[in-house]
């Protein structure tokens, strides 16, 4: 399970940051939600990969680790947020410059 | 269990929702509310300084939770000190902010003081991941403090500032989860412990945790080469803005001098200090980059900027050098960085507003209103942030020189000082550009004149700079203390009572 996580993981970064390298402001956004779930999944993942684990001390003699999951709750809810503020801005950008590149200007060749 | 520990962070929590909640108050309300927040922030940090002036390290246990268990916040003398840092500079700066600049839309003073939470939970916390969101909520603040004019050039820095940090914030996961995956601990303090007792074939995924950091703190505190974004950034930003953001770098910086002396500190075992190495030749870099910079800026905000990241590298050079006199010399450097830039910015907010449609541009253009008296404080400040007697610049600079010893002094002094060379020229050409070469005074009867308060809050944060050189004596001893509460690792692993150990 390790190493098909693993390269999970890789090909959801890599895809990520050549999104995120694209200068376009729909694949940036579309690489960064890539890449923090690549990020949300590693979180989860230090905690130890287990199946069928409760993550409630005490009831089974093998348990997950709980705090992962809170920090990927976390840190779910402070990407949603600022994905969504990416896309205000980057909307109020669109509408000032004309343009879709986050230089806020066509590249000239 | 000291409840004055959590204060800084509560009130402007409290504060700006309410701000939020009655974002329909008059504007007048809202400024009371703020300014008063601000007012009681700097009795917390004052309070606070005076608590941590005894040495003890005081942990604020939320929730009950046993540490290392639950989340904690931390106060020690470093803590203390950023938080009169960044109370003292909030202060003056929202006084300018009130003249004006929070009118063109409903929610200054609630991001304000969202802002401020961020920075005080980033200096108060005990807790590597807390220490993630209390940057996330800084960052969003300042986000939507950046973009405040809704102006072209403020959009595509704020585009660039955001992403950047998104990235940043991403890289910043990885690396606390691996480091919460090879210890199973966020505690700050128990990290340290940890990592000291530490397996060998675990060293190198904590040193990659380790570098991962350095990465994210280092986007923060624009080290190079990761300084890309701060020009454009600062720049853009309205004045009040810009220099309430003149405490962020040191968030970043303060931020690194936590993690690499306490986590990666002596104790570490083979990865001890792995940082300042690294540290030594960047700083070293920034300055130069920084001064490069400098030489080709275009507008007063520019040189500014420059100015930010040369004294960016020059802190990371106290740290680097690692020694409690380098380290109380660098902790005043960004007392006094931290007031005067600010200052500065805003100073320079009021020279370009009388500049006209040139604002901070260097060019040719009509005369200042006030050339007199705009001037003469631009000398002044000018003077400090360069590094020359009488101010505080110089002092801190020399604290730093003199703590260099061997090799290092040959690198440090030239650099460090043709770099305060550098300065000295680019902001003599700026002065004489900006106050003598004008043409003839023709749209003088247009300009309105320097805001009073906008004025005052500007002239207190510079006269700050010779506070810190008549009050040097009593600063430098608590500022040693500081330093040698920092490098002295064993304290903070005595705060948790681990029962395996």
């Amino acid at each position: 399970m390790e190493i098909l996580f693993a390269i999970t993981l890789g090909i959801m970064t890599a895809c990520g940051v050549y999104l995120v390298l694209r200068a376009r402001i729909f694949s940036v956004v579309l690489g960064l939600t890539l890449l923090s779930y690549a990020v949300n999944l590693f979180i989860f993942s230090m905690g130890r990969l287990t199946s069928g684990a409760p993550a409630v001390i005490g009831s089974v003699a093998e348990h997950a680790d709980p705090l992962p999951q809170a920090l990927v709750l976390t840190a779910i809810v402070i990407g949603f947020a600022m994905t969504a503020f990416v896309l205000v801005l980057a909307l109020r950008n669109l509408k000032l410059s004309n343009t879709d590149h986050v230089d806020s200007q066509e590249p000239t060749p | 269990m000291n409840h004055l520990l959590i204060l800084p962070i509560v009130l402007p929590l409290l504060v700006g929702s309410f701000l939020v909640l009655g974002h329909r108050l008059k504007i007048n309300a809202k400024r009371y509310l703020s300014v008063f927040s601000c007012i009681l922030l700097l009795f917390f940090a004052v309070a606070l300084l005076h608590l941590a002036g005894d040495g003890q390290i005081r942990l604020y246990v939320l929730g009950g939770w046993q540490p290392p268990f639950g989340i904690v916040l931390m106060l020690d003398r470093l803590a203390a000190v950023m938080l009169l840092a960044n109370a003292v500079l909030a202060l003056l700066v929202l006084l300018y902010a009130i003249r004006g600049v929070d009118e063109s839309g409903p929610n200054f003073h609630a991001l304000f003081q969202f802002q401020l939470l961020g920075i005080n939970g980033a200096f108060l916390t005990g807790d590597l991941f807390n220490l993630f969101v209390f940057f996330e909520i800084l960052l969003i603040a300042s986000y939507a403090l950046l973009v405040w004019d809704n102006s072209r050039a403020q959009l595509k820095a704020g585009m660039h500032y955001v992403l950047l940090n998104l990235v940043g914030s991403a890289i910043f996961l990885i690396g606390i989860s691996l480091l919460y995956g090879v210890t199973g601990t966020l505690n700050m303090a128990d990290l340290a412990g940890r990592v000291a007792s530490a397996e060998e074939s675990v060293t190198p995924l904590l040193a990659a945790a380790g570098f991962l950091l350095l990465i994210v703190f280092g986007l923060k505190a624009a080290m190079l080469p990761l300084h890309f974004w701060l020009p454009a950034t600062y720049a853009a930003a309205v004045g009040p803005v810009a220099a309430l953001f003149a405490i962020m770098t040191k968030v970043g910086l303060y931020a690194i001098l936590r993690v690499f002396s306490l986590i990666f500190g002596d104790s570490a075992g083979p990865i001890a200090n792995f940082a300042q190495a690294w540290l030594w030749g960047l700083a070293g870099l920034t300055i130069i980059m920084g001064s490069l910079g400098l030489l080709a800026a275009r507008s007063l905000q520019h040189v500014l900027s420059y100015l930010v990241i040369v004294s960016v590298g020059t802190l990371l050079a106290g740290f680097s050098l690692g020694t409690v006199h380098s380290l109380s010399g660098m902790l005043y450097y960004l007392l006094h960085s931290t007031w005067v830039m600010g200052g500065l910015f805003l100073l320079v907010d009021l020279v370009a507003r009388q500049r006209g449609s040139a604002a901070g541009a260097l060019i040719t253009t009509s005369a200042v209103r006030q050339p007199l008296l705009l001037g003469s404080l631009f000398f002044m400040a000018a003077i400090a942030v360069v590094g020359l007697p009488p101010f505080s610049g110089f002092l801190g600079k020399l604290m730093l020189l003199q703590a260099a010893e061997g090799y290092q002094r040959f690198m440090l002094w030239p650099i460090l000082l043709i770099g305060g060379f550098v300065a000295l020229v680019v902001l003599s050409r700026a002065g004489s550009l900006v106050f003598w070469r004008s043409k003839d005074p023709v749209e003088l009867v247009l300009v309105p004149k320097a805001d009073k308060v906008q004025f005052i809050a500007c002239l207190t944060l510079l006269l700050t700079s010779v506070l810190l050189v008549v009050l040097a004596n009593p600063l430098l001893h608590y500022l040693q203390a500081t330093a040698e509460q920092l490098l002295d690792v064993a304290p903070y692993l005595d705060l948790i009572k681990r029962g395996d150990a």
